[in-house]
């Protein structure tokens, strides 16, 4: 099947800085897919020429087929943005916005109205939607920009940091949302910082880097693919010199977090039996015993670390 | 580009318009510099001279028609991209190009609806207009040519600071209205005043206008007709190509 959005080899530059580096990916139809990177890393710039706001240096991209450059109009026609600066217009209303994004993408004037009524109901808008969205709060704004996104039914949905800034419940909100999208078959493309929403929502995550792909595969299998990460977390009744810990044999780091200590390892159990038989022969008492499994922040910060090596 | 997607593209460009208008028309800038300005300067050229209520009539329809028409206009992209708005329209299926015939028809209706008021003051006033039909096509064909000279002057530099443009279309704008025959008919003009103002796309509607209240015009009628609209072809194409040139630098 043809994938829904295919990357070639794409490159920006400003300047002197490469914001995106040669890179390439491909997102199948129906899968959520995320982009996971540090500030400064690229994550907008993809995204702003994927959806034809700016043009590559280099490479190509298509949408369903579509070239972004050369069938520019066909490939906005089927995907729509939320892009990371909130910009609905301020001085048209909430129900203003929508329609003319409808008449923008050509959606006749009855089902843009249906469409429009139904997403401000969903997103608790409706009895603000004559309403200047100059007025609106921050959430209400992001929430408004959704909607707008959302109007013209698209096969491709970008969001770029949709869920930054927001309160809990919104964020929710918004998340329930585009897998809802995604389970009638929205392909969804979605930037983050936060490891947690990419953990929860991906099908596949790829984590950028000053412009380039470190590694793209599902949060399980990062997890997985990365030793060292493994660790077990301890804690003694009386304070222990994390320099001697580190003696003990497969430990590979070890690091003082609060009262606890983690010492990172590929071999759990054998770092435990040492530790039981070091605070034995210390006559200490062990409070705290927990072995951990690599967080997908664990992976990520180790990725961006071996990456800068490179 | 096959009939049905031009067709389309300018059904969208409407809706810029819509949104232009509804946006725009009530801006500090554009109330200004747009009707205040060139309402006291009017006053202040022709209050106390002795001059025949057709030639004053002709002076306030062409500078109407001119500043309004270029009111919106030049602020609409420059505020477009200070507001991060203009970066969602590029990634709407609009062509470029439709995007800024959709603000040339937003400066082109706003200029239509202002100068219907001094066309109806001048008939309530007793005005003598020998041919109505003339007029209002010239003002329609003017106020579209001026509408694409608004927009044309947004194109470079490519700036977001709107007060930058309104600056530049001032100094554009002002000296125009001096040459084109609003003040001084082009026929008392000197010969040098002649050719200056034959590069004023103004002097041909006033000419025009003149034509059709006092029955004198320099130029013929077909001669103000094709300069309006070579003008306005020449406005419109320079405006969209420039633009397009520019417009990654403001995204
Ligand atoms: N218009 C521009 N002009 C100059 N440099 C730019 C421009 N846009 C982006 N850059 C540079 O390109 C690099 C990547 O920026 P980008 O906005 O894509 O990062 P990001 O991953 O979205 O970061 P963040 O998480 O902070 O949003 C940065 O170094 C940035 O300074
Ligand atoms: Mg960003």
């Amino acid at each position: 099947m043809e994938p829904a959005i295919e990357v070639k080899d794409l490159t920006k530059n400003y300047g002197e800085i490469t914001a995106v580096n040669h890179i390439n990916f491909e997102v199948r139809k129906g899968e959520i897919f995320g982009f996971l990177g540090p500030n400064a890393a690229g994550k907008t710039t993809t995204i702003r020429i994927l959806t034809g706001v700016i043009k590559p240096d280099g490479g190509t991209a298509t949408i369903t087929g579509y070239n972004i450059l050369e069938q520019a109009l066909k490939a906005k026609q089927i995907m729509s943005v939320v892009p990371e600066m909130a910009n609905a217009y301020i001085d048209l209303t909430a129900w203003q916005n929508l329609m003319l994004i409808g008449e923008l993408y050509g959606i006749p004037k009855k089902k843009r109205q249906e469409r429009a009524e139904g997403l401000l109901k969903e997103f608790g808008l409706y009895e603000r939607k004559n309403q200047l969205a100059r007025g609106f709060s921050k959430g209400m704004k992001q929430k408004l920009i959704l909607c707008m996104a959302l109007l013209t039914e698209p096969q491709v949905l970008f969001l770029d940091e949709p869920t930054s800034g927001l309160d809990v419940e919104s964020a929710r909100l918004i998340r329930d949302t585009i897998r809802q999208y995604n389970r009638d078959g929205t392909t969804v493309f979605l930037s983050t910082h936060n490891m947690e929403e990419a953990n929860q929502l991906c099908d596949r995550i790829a984590i950028i880097n000053h412009g380039k792909i470190a590694a793209i595969d599902s949060p399980e299998n990062l997890r997985m693919k990365s030793s060292g990460l493994k660790s077990v977390e301890v804690s003694f009744n009386k304070p222990v010199s994390a320099n001697e810990l580190s003696k003990i044999p497969n430990v590979m780091q070890v690091k003082k977090i609060g009262d606890k200590i983690r010492l990172y390892t590929d071999e759990p159990h054998s770092v435990m039996n040492s530790l039981i038989d070091y605070a034995r022969s210390k006559g200490l008492t062990i409070i705290t015993f927990n072995t951990l499994a690599p967080t997908l922040e664990d992976v990520f910060i180790k990725l961006i670390k071996e990456h800068e090596e490179d | 580009m096959s009939e049905y997607l031009f067709l389309e593209q300018l059904k969208r460009a409407f809706a810029i318009a819509k949104k232009d208008l509804r946006i725009y028309y009530k801006r500090g800038p554009v109330v200004i510099f747009g009707l205040v300005m060139p309402f006291f300067l009017f006053l202040a050229f022709f209050i106390g001279r002795n001059m025949p209520i057709q030639q004053l009539f002709t002076g306030l329809l062409g500078m109407t028609i001119f500043f309004a028409s270029m009111s919106i206009g030049p602020a609409i992209v420059p505020f477009e991209a200070r507001s991060r708005t203009l970066e969602r329209l590029v990634s709407t299926p609009v062509s470029a190009w439709a995007l800024f015939i959709g603000d040339v028809i937003a400066s082109f209706v706003y200029g239509i609806l202002i100068s219907v008021v001094p066309l109806i003051i001048g008939l309530v006033f007793g005005v003598n207009i020998t041919n109505l039909l003339i007029l209002c096509l010239g003002m329609i064909l003017a106020a579209f040519c001026f509408a694409s000279f608004g927009i044309l002057l947004s194109a470079y530099p490519p700036t977001d600071v709107p007060s930058t443009v309104m600056m530049i279309s001032n100094l554009v704008k002002f000296p125009l209205v001096f040459i084109s025959g609003v003040f001084i008919p082009v026929s008392a003009m000197p010969d040098w005043g002649r050719i200056i103002a034959s590069f004023s796309p103004l002097t041909y509607f006033t000419d025009l206008a003149s034509y059709c209240t006092q029955g004198v015009s320099y130029y013929s009628v077909v001669v103000d007709f094709a300069a309006l609209t070579g003008f306005t072809l020449l406005f419109l194409i320079a405006a969209i190509k420039i633009h397009e040139r520019t417009l990654p630098e403001r995204l």
